[in-house]
């Protein structure tokens, strides 16, 4: 009887009796908690402008960087959870909120990452004045900010999505606002999280790379990580260290992919609204670990009475007035004031931006780098071009067997998430060595990391295809190039698209550190916007800094409505196959 | 305050009253369009009563006034002499896509209503599982709905209104997602819940388009209008229970209601003649190829040109609801006439069922012509241009003067296909553009 429905809590003690699952899980859990312990004390050592902190190359300090590394990954990436599910809560409860939040979140979206990082590392050091804390708490925004505007969005759109019938039912059996925003709201939009979680941590090392060395006017602060590790590698011409750290990394990725993402997705199948069964994910070993084990379901019982008591007190708030979303007269009125506030705003905000420019730069330096932009952006284009026509064959060719592309897909996942960074000291050594020209053989690092998500979807695209499709080409003798062009090219190319969006901005991104590289004291620069930026990072010239970092978001954003957009709507309307 | 004195007098008798219940929806120009006019209703102690209509006539919106979770545009509705504006305790309903959360398993979805009300954990398990055991899902209380079939899932749904012991179940459309056997299956262990009095709920409301659902379950039957949506009868259903479906009075029911629901009423109708339908008039979004199906059917044997609708609806395996958009397409072209639960040929159906197809792409687009505006404007409108051609966007802009974005959008689309069909005119959907030439 007591097993009749899950999870009684009469019973306790047979139920609680440890089993084998607990010998692998209490340690695990005990030794992880101890860990991040040592690792979040380590974050606020004493420390001052000037110093440098001892990074040592010696492998077997490895595991001690990773580890801070992990802890970083790990605090932004709660940051951005709680950030997302605040900020996306209020933009689709509020009409008013949403009219100002969600066009920033789309700027915040296009501002480079590594841009975050040069423009608030000051502030950040200002607040923790003599300690380490200000470094780690800018490396760590520089983290969240890969992270937290995928998240929001993701989680904006989950929310309006809710199936209007379930909503419908919550009202109906009188669910608190409360009650249905943890019971009905957060459930169904966390299929879709997680996914983003995971994209976004998998875009995340990157950045956790880039920023652990920060440079603040004229000063390098290596944060210890691998990051650091490999900066100082670079630093010392060591291309053992570079391997090492590229070993540590892979490890990493595999720690974070195998105990995070596999069992939390496998998890959140159940909340899927989908109505058939099927197409289940085989449980990942950790999910196992983690439903079998005594120590864990007493954890999450634990979890359970939490909620059932917020539940209950928020039973007896008070509910609140439901908030009509259609306009009625003195809404009208407010709206209109609240659009006329945010007007006012936006014209004040504009008049100052452009006055600080001509005082702190001057218009000749905006046109200078408006050019530099044109540059970068040539390159991008070419670039995707260029991994289109190598990634699209190959990518066709792997869906069309599907039983090679299922063995290669994580594979795939797996090089998306590698940092391409960690690879960039190779390249240079490679171009040094054969004198190539660094304009044009810098420009490949931009698309390094981020041309997978192109082979990733193409294939994707590629097994979603219907095979009676295929059988019909072949009945019919559609072969070759008239093959591609009536079947295979419009059959791919809504997810051609989404896969090439995030390749693009993810080169964006990358431009800021692939078009200046170092190999100990040599350094290859391309001309460009992003060489741009970390030089005036380096020199620390804040007015350079931000004028370089509005005109790439600038470029970012029309990219994205001329283009991107555009042909994310065609392949909506028209060639989606459902 | 006439409206206070129904208030008083019916507090004792009615579980939940409208009283000139009103529902406009936004559309282009200021007025809006009128879903709901006037509606009266009570539902007293101990009856059930069922609403019929046509997709589309407001009654499901009606259902969602009583439930508190639509506010009328004008009117108001009452539960046990109070005004509804949200949903009050004592109410419960079923919805006709379960609405179950997927997330929970079976006793999770029964308890929310319980957990909602702050019950106690230990007696929400004992009421979710005596209402689990009531309904005939004992076993299944760990599965998630998506393991259940559909006939399960509902059961869920009803075992999830029937654990807050309603007074009053709304029932919006419950079987009709469910396959015959399975509805038939499902709505007699609710009539026999009912009956045996083992549930404590005092009424029921049923909201459906299945005529034989409404004469089964329901003490009294109503019959919305369509556009705007109004109650055109009123009728008691006064046969012992459990009712037996071969009853000649139970058909003769069945015929009546049939009846009732396809025709035009005679008043309308003769304001129809002498006043053609506007340009903003709701098509019915019927397909050619079941009109013309449904016409072959109707001018071969046995029919021979005349049906009795529910044995068509049954020959030709058509739902009540599709039957009667096609019907009435039908009947809006001159094809053919409605009268006491039967369906006529007229001569040009007739002839279009007689003629070969370019023959019947003429009768057609005659008769699509003379029947429909839009059709007839889109056509005139093509005629005079001096290139024969125009935008999408300015027909549409026209519809939604009198409809909503999205029913301008299904009306335009269906008189597209049908002038497709018909020749009349052509049209590019990538560049949205209407044209006199035939690629």
């Amino acid at each position: 009887m007591a097993q009749r429905w899950g999870l009684p809590i009469v019973a306790w003690p047979s139920r609680l009796r440890p089993n084998v699952w607990d010998g692998i899980a209490l340690p695990l859990v005990l030794g992880a908690v101890i860990l991040l312990a040592w690792a979040s004390q380590q974050m606020s050592q004493p420390f001052h402008v000037g110093e440098r902190l001892p990074i040592a190359l010696d492998p077997r300090m490895l595991p001690q960087y990773a580890l801070r590394t992990v802890m970083r990954m790990a605090l932004a990436l709660v940051g951005s959870l709680v950030f997302s599910i605040v900020y996306a809560a209020a933009a689709a409860k509020s009409r008013r909120a949403e009219k100002l939040l969600i066009p920033v979140l789309d700027i915040l979206q296009s501002v480079p990452i590594l841009g975050f990082l040069s423009i608030t590392v000051t502030g950040f050091i200002a607040l923790f004045p003599g300690s380490l804390l200000g470094y780690e708490c800018a490396a760590i925004f520089a983290i969240f900010t890969s992270q937290a505007w995928n998240m929001t969005f993701s989680l904006y759109q989950s929310f309006l999505g809710v199936p209007h019938d379930l909503r419908e039912a919550a009202r109906m059996y009188r669910l608190s606002p409360w009650q249905s925003f943890w019971q009905l709201e957060m459930p169904f939009a966390l299929p879709n999280l997680v996914w983003n979680m995971m994209m976004s941590v998998s875009g995340g090392w990157f950045f956790v790379v880039a920023s652990e060395a920060i440079s603040v006017g004229g000063n390098t602060v290596l944060l210890p990580g691998i990051g650091s590790y490999i900066a100082v590698a670079i630093d010392r011409r060591n291309l053992h260290a570079v391997g090492y750290a590229i070993f540590a990394m892979l490890v990493l990725i595999l720690i974070y992919d195998q105990l995070l993402f596999r069992p939390l997705l496998a998890w959140v199948q159940r909340f899927k609204v989908e109505e058939i069964a099927g197409d289940e994910i085989e449980p990942p070993w950790f999910l196992v670990m983690v439903q079998r084990a005594r120590v864990i379901r007493g954890l999450a019982l634990a979890v359970a009475l939490v909620a059932r008591l917020s539940s209950r007190v928020s039973h007896t708030l008070p509910s609140l007035p439901q908030v009509a979303r259609s306009p009625q007269r003195t809404g009208r009125i407010l709206d209109l004031a609240w659009t006329a506030i945010l007007a006012v705003g936006a014209a004040a905000a504009a008049v100052e931006i452009g006055r600080y420019i001509r005082v702190e730069v001057g218009w000749h330096e905006v046109a200078h780098v408006v050019l530099l932009g044109a540059i970068t952006l040539v390159r991008v284009i070419v670039l995707i071009v260029l991994a289109a026509l190598i990634w699209v064959p190959i990518g066709v060719w792997i869906g069309l067997r599907p039983r090679l592309a299922r063995r290669i897909q994580p594979v795939i996942q797996f090089l998306a998430a590698f940092p391409a960074n960690l690879f960039f000291p190779i390249a240079v050594s490679a171009i040094v060595a054969f004198r190539l020209d660094a304009e044009v053989w810098l420009s490949p690092l931009m698309i390094l990391g981020t041309q997978w998500y192109i082979l990733f979807n193409v294939i994707a695209g590629t097994l979603s295809l219907p095979t009676d499709y295929q059988f019909v080409a072949g009945n019919l003798g559609v072969r070759r190039w008239l093959w591609w062009r009536r079947l295979i090219l419009p059959g791919i190319f809504p997810a051609f698209v989404t896969g090439a969006v995030t390749a693009s901005g993810g080169s964006w991104n990358a431009s800021i550190v692939a078009e200046v590289v170092r190999w100990g004291d040599t350094s290859l620069q391309a001309t460009g916007i992003g060489a741009y930026i970390a030089n005036e990072t380096a020199a620390g010239d804040f007015p350079r800094i931000a004028l370089g970092v509005a005109v790439l978001c600038l470029y970012v954003l029309l990219l994205n409505r001329l283009l991107w957009r555009r042909l994310y709507q065609l392949a909506e309307e028209r060639l989606r196959l459902d | 305050m006439p409206a206070e004195i129904t208030l008083a007098v019916e507090a004792g008798t009615s579980l939940i009253a409208a009283n000139a219940v009103c529902k406009t929806y936004a559309t282009g120009d200021a007025a809006g369009r009128l879903v709901l006019d006037h509606v009266d209703f009570a539902l007293k102690e101990g009856e059930i009563v069922a609403i019929l209509g046509k997709s589309g006539s407001g009654k499901s919106t009606f259902l969602r006034v009583l439930a508190g979770l639509t506010e009328p545009s004008d009117g108001f509705a009452t539960y046990r002499g109070r005004p509804v504006t949200a949903p009050v305790q004592g109410m419960a309903m079923v919805f006709q896509s379960f609405a179950l959360f997927p997330w929970l398993t079976v006793l999770g979805n029964v308890e929310l209503g319980l957990e909602a009300q702050g019950v106690p954990m230990d007696d929400r398990h004992r009421r979710a599982i005596a209402a689990i055991d009531l309904i005939g899902l004992d076993g299944f209380e760990s599965a998630y709905p998506k393991e259940l079939s559909g006939g399960m899932r509902q059961r869920v749904g009803f075992a999830r209104a029937l654990v807050v012991n309603p007074d009053v179940l709304l029932l919006d459309e419950p079987f009709s997602q469910l396959d015959v056997l399975t509805a038939e299956t499902l709505r007699g262990d609710i009539e026999d819940l009912w009956r045996d009095r083992r549930i404590p709920t005092k009424g029921i409301i049923l909201v459906s388009h299945n005529i034989e659902d409404a004469v089964v379950l329901a003490d009294r039957i109503i019959v919305f209008g369509s556009d705007p949506g109004c109650i055109r009868a009123d009728i008691p259903v006064t046969l012992p229970r459990p009712r037996d479906q071969a009853n000649p009075i139970f058909r003769s029911l069945v015929d009546q209601v049939y009846a009732l629901l396809t025709t035009v009423p005679g008043a309308e109708a003769a304001k129809r003649r002498a006043e053609p339908i506007g340009l903003g008039y709701r098509v019915p979004d019927a397909s050619i190829q079941q009109l013309t199906g449904l016409l072959d059917a109707l001018s071969q044997p046995p029919y021979e040109g005349r049906a009795d609708l529910p044995k068509l609806a049954e020959s030709e395996h058509l739902s009540t609801d599709s039957l009667m958009v096609l019907v009435e397409t039908l009947q809006l072209l001159g094809f053919a006439q409605v009268g006491g639960g039967d369906i006529e040929m007229l001569p040009p159906g007739r002839a279009f069922a007689a003629a070969d197809l370019q023959h019947r792409k003429q009768i057609y687009a005659d008769h699509l012509r003379r029947a429909v505006p839009l059709a007839a404007h889109i056509r005139r409108v093509l005629d005079e241009r001096p290139g024969h051609s125009a935008p999408e966007g300015r027909f549409l802009a026209e519809l939604e003067d009198y409809l909503s974005e999205e029913e301008a959008r299904q009306v335009f689309e269906t008189v597209i296909n049908w002038g497709r069909y018909a020749e009349l005119f052509a049209y590019d959907i990538d560049s949205g553009v209407l044209s006199l030439e035939n690629p």
